[in-house]
């Protein structure tokens, strides 16, 4: 398969390193409640009201394994094409820190004769037009660590805070093979991963909420030589993130094999701030997490009756998605990627066309107009208060010549700020299109009159300036006259 | 009529609705008793004596009231009878120590299930017993508050870990207990007590708000004094419950109700292995005439294999352990508990495991912590899950065989306080045939079977899993045709 140029981090070129990138990625299951228990899983509550015995890890509580978790992690294994196991264990990972309530974590470890939920799958992208298949090594479940508080301006304090509101949360690993070759491919498996996950329903993916969180792996391999020694790179916050500390890391490993010195295996921390990823403190130097199966857990069997009904039930993935809009409504690849980059959007499109308009312009608007508004302010459709609805309308008062297009535009930034309909934003502003000859009439006799010079070229056969003089009347109505008419009386007039 | 303190929780449930005696009269009595004897006893580590009087007075109303009403006695099965708890089952508000000071003054905010079920069944709990440290014992002297004695000989041992429960049901106290059991810490102690003890199958009794030792082992149990008040009190705490995962969803029967039916034809299997060397002259002769009663009762007695009894114990040393490392990893001062404060995070968890965990908890924590280890796994703890296998697949086949495998309790008499302390591999050899018991997952019912130089000798059936009904039935069957049962410890 073709793929892109290895990178080469220090542009030097000769004896150019391969840059070998593995992912791991967390993402929180959208569940109502817990792994383990059924305390709410919501984001922002005061800390430590979203606790019980068991997400507290109190003595004599156990785990209850929360079934809608299990079928998430399944409906994600069925989206990647792995292989579901029909019998996986969960084991305890022991270690010691205060974000751990039992002092271990419930996780699925892979262990000879104990798989993981799922492993084996496959996710596509695009890499330089063209796809590539990323190999998926294993799905699983796993329960997420209380969250530890800093108090504020106390560094060096003698005392800490934990919130456990977070304890517990239902996570999902999916990790990767070694397959990806670029910083860059990083992130268009981030951004294809995490468009699948949105569209199967199966997480919100915000990585600024931190319901998606990726660690990476990277090292340099010489033109058909033997792997190279990886490091690990973590907290990175965003997708961009990623990206940056990838590349920062491929030349640091390049300088380093340049200055003939090897590669440390470690973990590396991104400092966003400083824009470098720094060796953490070595506290977890070969840490021995004396894995065990849970024996607070019954194994976890899987039939194939029910991997068959979330089959059945899978919501319909990107690709699937983009392809049945093209097919349906004739949009154009462009405006068919735009509109599934994100299910809110795929969804606002097709709500809105089921109002009425026509798809092509619908399309033309969101990938227009509305992108151009949720880029400019950082936000998602979602998130916005315009609506299916409201869009619909503004579109009809387009149709019906009430505004003009450009107008509608403004409208539209409007609506979106004051929360209005677009009629109330079109009558509070006095935006009407002007359609009405007579007005139009004393508006085009004055622009014939300030404009001598083009008005005569046009008497002469020179049509050429009729534009000059439509954009002279719009301008004079503040951009409301209709503008055929406005053609069309000039025409007259200047006959 | 003055309340006796040797009745049965029936006959005292009856006298009740008779109305010839009040709650508030029998938990007056048994809290008097108590308060005279307890301290040399010290069966007792918390008691919660106004609420149980208080209850107590509430519950002679309602039996007053059931008296007059037409629609009879519909009140729940333990309505004011006394009941004493382990205290490594979580209590509401009510102190709950495990018998470590790593959990001085922990308060639980909620109820273990086998609690909410008893205080449903109306039982009065009127404290909370004395254990070997995280029931992690065979004798009591574990406990971090001190030592319980055997209320047939005050310089004996009662057993354990449960050896708080048994004593209190020995010494009159109360009719019906509840201990656990990971290893034999309800049928050792009820057989050094004297009285019946059982340790159902792993699953019939929900583990939630049992503090874990090792959570594949560990199962909540029954003690009384005789094999149908034990029935009763499994009758009420049995049964799936949706907070443990390891519960089993299985039919719970009639237990109290098949007792009293006496069933022909009961297989009972000897295996040659539990009258070998290391047991005690007067307990193997106790036994073997246990066997000779039910000879004689109707019941065919044949001789079993259980080859692999000798490997249960070093197996039960390293899964025990190992389970009980990671259960007693979230002791560390953060959230519950005692604190050994420090600036330094990690110092204060040292601090704290150094100071609140007692020697035989902190040698377990090592041994599993070891066993679970890197480049040991595999030798320890898996090798162990195979043997733990083999284990039961013995008692498989001699289930094939016959219906009930008859053992020794515990290969020895009650010992001396202070006898074994030093040396752990004795105590542990206290255990041998009730270890394979839990690593099969099965029920094994403890009965006093005879005396041997005063003591209390202790009889083990095991049956297969869920079927406690025959245990109760054989059970029941031998207490009928003897009298062990009916001895009372000395008043001291
Ligand atoms: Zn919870």
């Amino acid at each position: 398969m073709e793929r892109s140029e290895p990178m080469d981090p220090t542009g030097a070129g000769g004896g150019t390193r391969e840059v070998v990138i593995g992912i791991e990625i967390h993402v929180q299951l959208l569940t109502a409640s817990k792994m383990f228990c059924g305390c709410p899983t919501e984001f922002g509550a005061p800390p430590n009201t979203l606790v019980c015995p068991v997400c507290l890890g109190l003595p004599g509580s156990l785990p209850v394994l929360n079934r809608r978790a299990v079928e998430l992690g399944l409906r994600t294994a069925v989206a990647l094409g792995c292989r579901v196991h029909s019998r996986s264990r969960f084991h305890r990972k022991n270690y010691y820190y205060p974000d751990l309530a039992k002092n271990y974590q419930i996780s699925q470890y892979q262990y000879a004769g104990h798989p993981p939920l799922a492993t084996g799958g496959v996710l596509e992208i695009q890499v330089g037009g063209r796809p590539w298949r990323v190999a998926i090594r294993r799905v699983h479940l796993e329960e997420d660590t209380a969250r530890l508080v800093h108090p504020a301006g106390t560094g060096g304090a003698a005392s800490s805070l934990v919130d456990y509101n977070r304890s517990g949360v239902p996570l999902m690993e999916i990790v990767t093979e070694p397959d990806l070759r670029s910083p860059g491919e990083a992130r268009e498996f981030l951004n294809a991963l995490r468009r699948l996950l949105q569209f199967a329903e199966v997480s919100s993916c915000r990585m600024e909420e931190g319901t998606l969180r990726c660690d990476a792996n990277l090292s340099l391999q010489p033109p058909g030589g033997p792997p190279g020694v990886r490091t690990e790179v973590k907290n990175m916050n965003s997708v961009r993130a990623v990206e940056r500390a990838l590349a920062f890391e491929a030349v640091r490993q390049h300088e380093v094999l340049a200055r003939g010195e090897v590669v440390v295996q470690e973990t590396r921390h991104w400092d966003e701030r400083r824009g470098v990823t720094f060796a953490s403190r070595s506290k977890e130097e070969a840490e021995d997490y004396r894995y065990f199966p849970e024996p607070d857990l019954v194994p976890l069997d899987v039939d194939g009756a029910w991997v068959a009904a979330i089959r059945e039930a899978l919501p319909e993935l990107p690709a699937a998605r983009r392809d049945r809009l093209i097919a349906t409504f004739g949009l154009a690849a462009y405006d068919a990627d735009l509109i599934t980059a994100t299910p809110a959007m795929a969804k606002f499109f097709e709500e809105t066309v089921t109002l009425g308009p026509h798809p092509k312009v619908v399309a033309n608007w969101l990938s227009g107009a509305v992108a151009a508004y949720l880029n400019e302010h950082g936000v998602e459709i979602d998130q916005i208060a315009l609506t299916p609805a409201r869009l619909s309308a503004l579109l009809l008062l387009v149709d019906e010549g009430t505004v003009s297009g450009r107008t509608a535009k403004d409208v539209l930034v409007e609506m979106i700020a004051h929360d209005q309909e677009p009629e109330a934003v079109v009558e509070a502003r006095g935006l009407q299109q002007i359609s009405d000859e007579a007005t139009l009439r004393v508006v085009v006799d004055k622009v014939i009159a300030d404009h001598p010079g083009p008005a005569a070229e046009i008497r002469a056969g020179k049509v050429r300036a009729l534009p000059f003089l439509v954009g002279q009347v719009m301008r004079a109505t503040g951009g409301r006259a209709n503008p055929e008419a406005a053609n069309r009386l000039l025409k007259e007039r200047l006959s | 009529m003055a309340p006796s303190v040797w009745e049965s929780a029936r006959a005292l449930r009856a006298a009740y609705a008779a109305g010839t005696l009040l709650p508030s009269q029998v938990i007056a009595a048994a809290l008097d008793r108590i308060a005279l004897r307890d301290p040399k006893l010290h069966a007792f580590l918390h008691l919660d004596s106004e609420r149980a009087r208080q209850e107590a007075v509430e519950w002679d109303g309602l039996y007053a009231q059931a008296r007059r009403n037409a629609a009879g006695d519909t009140l729940p099965p333990l309505a004011g009878i006394p009941v004493a708890v382990k205290d490594n089952l979580c209590t509401r508000g009510v102190p709950t120590t495990c018998g470590s000071r790593i959990l001085d003054g922990w308060l639980p905010p909620y109820d273990a299930t086998v609690i909410a079920r008893l205080r449903r069944a109306g039982a009065v709990i009127i404290g909370k017993t004395n254990l070997d440290e995280f029931a992690m014992g065979s004798s009591t002297e574990n406990s971090a508050f001190g030592p319980t004695r055997n209320p047939w000989d005050l310089s004996r041992v009662p057993g354990g870990s449960s050896g708080g429960s048994a004593a209190a049901v020995a010494a009159g106290y109360v009719p019906l207990a509840l201990g656990s059991d990971t290893g034999g810490s309800i049928r050792q102690p009820a057989g050094f007590c004297g009285v019946v003890g059982l340790k159902p199958t792993y699953g019939r009794v929900s583990r939630y708000g049992l503090v874990a030792f090792a959570s594949s082992l560990d199962q909540i149990g029954p003690f009384a004094r005789d094999v149908a008040d034990c029935a009763l009190l499994l009758n009420v705490i049995a049964g799936a419950d949706p907070r443990d995962s390891t519960s089993a969803d299985v039919p719970v029967p009639d237990f109290l109700g098949a007792t009293d039916q006496p069933r022909h034809g009961i297989r009972l299997g000897v295996p040659s292995e539990a009258f070998g060397s290391g047991v005690d002259a007067g307990v193997a002769e106790a036994v073997r005439a246990a066997l000779d009663t039910f000879d004689n009762l109707g019941f065919r007695v044949e001789e079993i294999a259980l080859p692999t009894l000798d490997a249960a114990l070093p197996t039960y040393y390293l899964i025990a352990p190992a389970e009980a490392s990671s259960n007693l990893a979230r002791y560390d001062g953060v959230r519950h508990g005692m604190r050994d404060g420090s600036d330094d995070l990690f110092e204060m968890v040292t601090r704290t495991r150094q100071r609140g965990f007692g020697a035989e908890v902190k040698r377990r924590i090592m041994l599993g912590t070891y066993a679970l280890s890197a480049g040991y796994y595999e030798a320890f703890y898996i090798k162990a899950q195979k043997v733990r296998t083999l284990v039961a697949r013995d008692f498989d086949r001699a289930f094939a065989q016959v219906d009930i495998v008859v053992m020794p309790t515990s290969p020895t008499l009650p010992f001396a306080i202070g006898e074994r302390v030093d040396d752990p591999l004795q105590m542990y050899f206290s255990d041998i045939f009730t270890i394979p018991v839990n690593l099969a997952g099965l029920p094994g019912l403890s009965l006093p079977c005879g005396f041997s130089a005063g003591l209390p000798v202790g009889m083990q059936l095991v049956g297969r899993a869920f079927d406690e009904t025959t245990l109760l039935q054989a059970g029941g069957a031998y207490q009928q045709a003897t009298s062990w049962h009916l001895r009372h410890a000395p008043e001291a």
